[in-house]
């Protein structure tokens, strides 16, 4: 079987199939869009975490990283009676749309985002600390220079996250509800397929899936980079 | 340093603009939950891009459980409720969810099982005989679990054969709590029986050495309906496309068309709309 | 930067972790020119003394005064320090100066190359800084340092781990900013540094201010039994560590006198 998911793997991309695109395409919009909104909040978060004092900061450390293992289903779960029509977002009509996926896989995400980022620029802080009081940064100031001087480190942080988003289905088979043409990405079709008995064709598409994360991962994180990185790490 | 925050500026934005693309109006969209079979069977992929044709009007199947199909459409996520648990179906439209209940369509369940068929429920010509076989010898059963409407059937006929499988489901009775697929899976890892209907069967690929070994028994009816949600209920109901879909269905043309549906040379669903 | 405002008192300033005195009601009154060193054994209390005067640690007791004020915000934009560690930041030598002329609102490439230049890091201006070596790196953060124009310089141990070379740039930099008339503060265990480099020399022991006199008397004529150790290369056993054990009401006391620099003497090196 799994010389048959290969090569029907292959025959898919090769003919280029109309509906294979569409479900890779949506699957890329969708995590992509979620990765990108996660960074927006998780390294805000991370980062005030990483360098203000405050009361229960500690405790708010503890469960961001408790967030991390979020079972997806709950997501989908909560985000669906959010959004469903008896929900309090349900006029909104956004149930059974990509924006609720995105929604989902955001809300999946940013703890995941939030607390990489956080160790890895509560690391960076450490060690500028002294030398960002002496200068007089300002906070904005301090945050701007580490996440830019983190940055390598948490482009790592943004490719976990966008892992955890492609291969997620139980937050958006619920409320994305796996609509063909819609809303079907390329987990949630894996889901499907072997729902069907088709274990050739749902191996095939998580060999895909794979490619797929193989692809972004690559081009996120150039040879050019990884020379760089070397040093400026 | 100030490049950083434009580029997660840009972010924002494009995740903005992604956000907006979701936001659509849908008076020309009909949401339908419905049940899987009809769905995995291939029917939809055949029927629904007639209708969308000739009306104009996107159809979005959500292909879920019935009772998760029900609990969706009470919850006024659906237009049009497409299942297969008459009873269920009645209390439905009887709570004020549903305008009024419609036959579509039949087929039948049948149990599947391994070909060496340990319980021997083949050489049975009764539901209770074949049933108590399996008890009797203590042979793996494989139930749904997920309040569908094969996992409601189920449940109707160990009631009729007046067998108590929840006491046994250490035992010999396995509830995999998953979608028809996934049981049919798990029975097949675990040499169980179980209960699909037809259209489901017919259309799965990862058969093996599993067989139909009981079959064509009036207790195995398996009824289609179809159901518009009560708009009066759900003001967001699309209830003019959801009728116009609901009385194209039960056409006499498209009954017709249900008919002439085969997969691997068998018609899957008879309709019976009258 | 007015004048005065180099001219340091510290009143009875005290630092304490979980109740432990690091720092104790040290009460100090710096000449406003020149270079001052703080000597002393491992664990006195140096850094966190230069720490203290520069305002990025806050006392638990007592007040640090520039020019007589409470440290402002202009005050310290006006000082810079040059960790024992030297802190860069992940990016090229050019950018690590340019952040803090950018910060400064000062993008001066003509000040950068000029400064780059004496530190003798030009050549290197387009290389990652945290893979220079560590007298450039140390040198860089000097150069960096002085971007902000300092009226007053804090160096922590800045060449404790250089070789001589980077160490005689280093030197010879401080000694000219010295005498161009910025305050320079220096921690250093090296007494021949401290001796070219220092008109004053703050001697601490067990967080306490034990001496501050005159480099020369400080090298010739060690009053405090800690400096005399410390000088002869002896490890000082009978000093109160207040770090680690309890302080008797009657330490207490033996600090409160101010420690003023003898004025007769500065501007003699």
């Amino acid at each position: 079987m799994q010389e048959s998911a290969i090569g029907l793997a292959f025959g898919l991309i090769l003919r280029g199939d109309a509906n294979l695109l569409e479900i890779m395409g949506l699957s890329l919009r969708v995590s992509l869009s979620a990765v990108c909104l996660s960074l927006v909040l998780g390294l805000s978060a991370g980062a005030a975490l990483a360098t203000t004092e405050f009361r229960g900061r500690a405790l708010a450390t503890i469960a961001v990283n408790a967030l991390m293992s979020m079972p997806p289903v709950v997501v989908g779960l909560l985000v669906y009676l959010a959004l469903s029509r008896s929900g309090p977002l349900g006029w909104l009509g956004l149930l059974y749309t990509p924006t609720a996926m995105i929604i989902a896989q955001t809300i999946l995400i940013t703890p995941l985002i939030a607390a990489l980022s956080r160790q890895v620029i509560e690391d960076l802080y450490i060690e500028y600390k002294d030398q960002f009081l002496s200068l007089q940064l300002s906070t904005a100031q301090q945050i701007k220079a580490l996440l830019w001087d983190a940055r390598y480190s948490l482009l790592t942080v943004a490719l976990a996250g966008l892992g955890r988003s492609l291969s997620e289905v139980g937050a958006v088979i619920i409320v994305g509800g796996n609509i063909e043409h819609l809303t079907r990405v390329m987990t949630t079709a894996i889901a499907l397929e072997t729902s069907k008995g088709d274990l050739g064709l749902a191996l095939a598409l998580g060999i895909l899936l794979l490619g797929l994360a193989l692809l972004v991962n690559a081009i996120l994180s150039g040879l050019n980079l990884t020379a760089k990185r070397q040093a400026y790490a | 340093m100030y490049r950083n925050l434009k580029v997660n500026s840009a972010w924002f934005a494009l995740g903005l603009l992604l956000l907006s693309s979701g936001l659509q109006a849908d008076k020309n969209h009909l949401l339908v939950q419905s049940t899987t079979s009809t769905a995995n069977s291939g029917l939809y992929d055949y029927l629904i891009p007639l209708f969308e044709d000739s009306n104009n009007i996107k159809v979005n199947v959500v292909a879920v459980g019935t009772g998760q199909a029900i609990r969706n459409a009470r919850n006024c996520d659906a237009d049009v409720l497409l299942v297969h648990a008459k009873l269920a179906e009645e209390q439905f439209v009887d709570d004020g969810f549903g305008l009024e209940r419609f036959n579509l369509m039949y087929n039948d369940f049948v149990v599947v099982g391994p070909k060496n068929d340990p319980a021997k429920i083949s050489e049975t010509n009764t539901l209770i005989d074949m049933m108590k076989n399996i008890v009797d010898a203590k042979a793996l059963f494989a139930s749904r679990g997920d309040n569908s409407g094969t996992h409601k059937k189920e449940i109707a006929l160990w009631k009729h054969a007046q067998i108590d499988v929840q006491s046994n489901s250490r035992q010999w009775y396995r509830s995999t709590g998953s979608g028809m697929g996934a049981t049919i899976n798990t029975a097949i890892g675990l040499g169980a029986y179980t209960l699909t209907d037809r259209a489901s069967w017919i259309s799965f690929k990862n058969k093996q050495d599993y067989i139909v070994l009981y079959e064509d028994d009036p207790l195995l009816f398996n009824q289609y309906g179809v159901i518009l949600v009560n708009p009066a209920k759900c003001p967001s109901v699309n209830a003019k496309a959801g009728q116009q879909f609901i009385d194209w269905l039960l056409s006499a043309e498209t009954q017709q068309i249900i008919a002439q549906f085969t997969v691997n040379n068998t018609q899957l669903f008879y309709p019976n709309a009258q | 930067m007015p004048e005065h405002s180099q001219q340091l008192t510290l009143n009875d300033v005290s630092f304490e972790v979980g109740g432990k005195p690091l720092v104790h009601r040290v009460n100090l009154s710096l000449s406003s020119n020149g270079a001052t060193a703080i000597m002393g054994f491992n664990g006195a209390g140096k850094s966190l003394l230069l720490k203290l005067m520069h305002g990025i640690v806050q006392p638990s007791a007592g007040t640090v005064l520039w020019g007589g004020q409470t440290s402002t915000a202009e005050h310290k934009l006006a000082q810079a320090m040059v960790f024992q560690k030297p802190v860069l930041l992940r990016r090229s030598v050019k950018a690590n100066m340019d952040f803090v002329l950018k910060q400064r609102r000062r993008p001066d490439t003509t000040l950068r190359q000029h400064l780059l230049e004496q530190v003798d890091l030009l050549p290197k201006l387009r290389q990652p800084a945290r893979l220079l070596s560590g007298g450039e790196q140390q040198r860089l953060a000097l150069a960096r340092a002085l971007a902000c124009k300092p009226a007053v310089l804090f160096l922590d141990e800045a060449t404790a781990s250089l070789d001589p070379a980077s160490t005689a740039i280093i030197e010879r930099i401080v000694a000219k900013e010295a005498q161009n008339g910025t305050k320079v503060i220096f921690i250093t265990h090296d007494a021949a540094q401290a001796a070219r480099l220092a008109q004053d020399i703050v001697f601490m022991d067990a967080g306490k201010v034990a001496e501050y006199s005159n480099a020369n008397t400080f090298f010739t004529q060690p009053t405090s039994a800690a400096a005399q150790a410390y000088l002869s290369g002896q490890l000082y056993v009978e000093h109160n560590d207040v770090g680690r054990s309890e302080i008797k009401p009657s330490d207490i006391g033996q600090n409160q006198i101010t420690h003023s620099a003898p004025m007769d003497t500065l501007g003699e090196n």
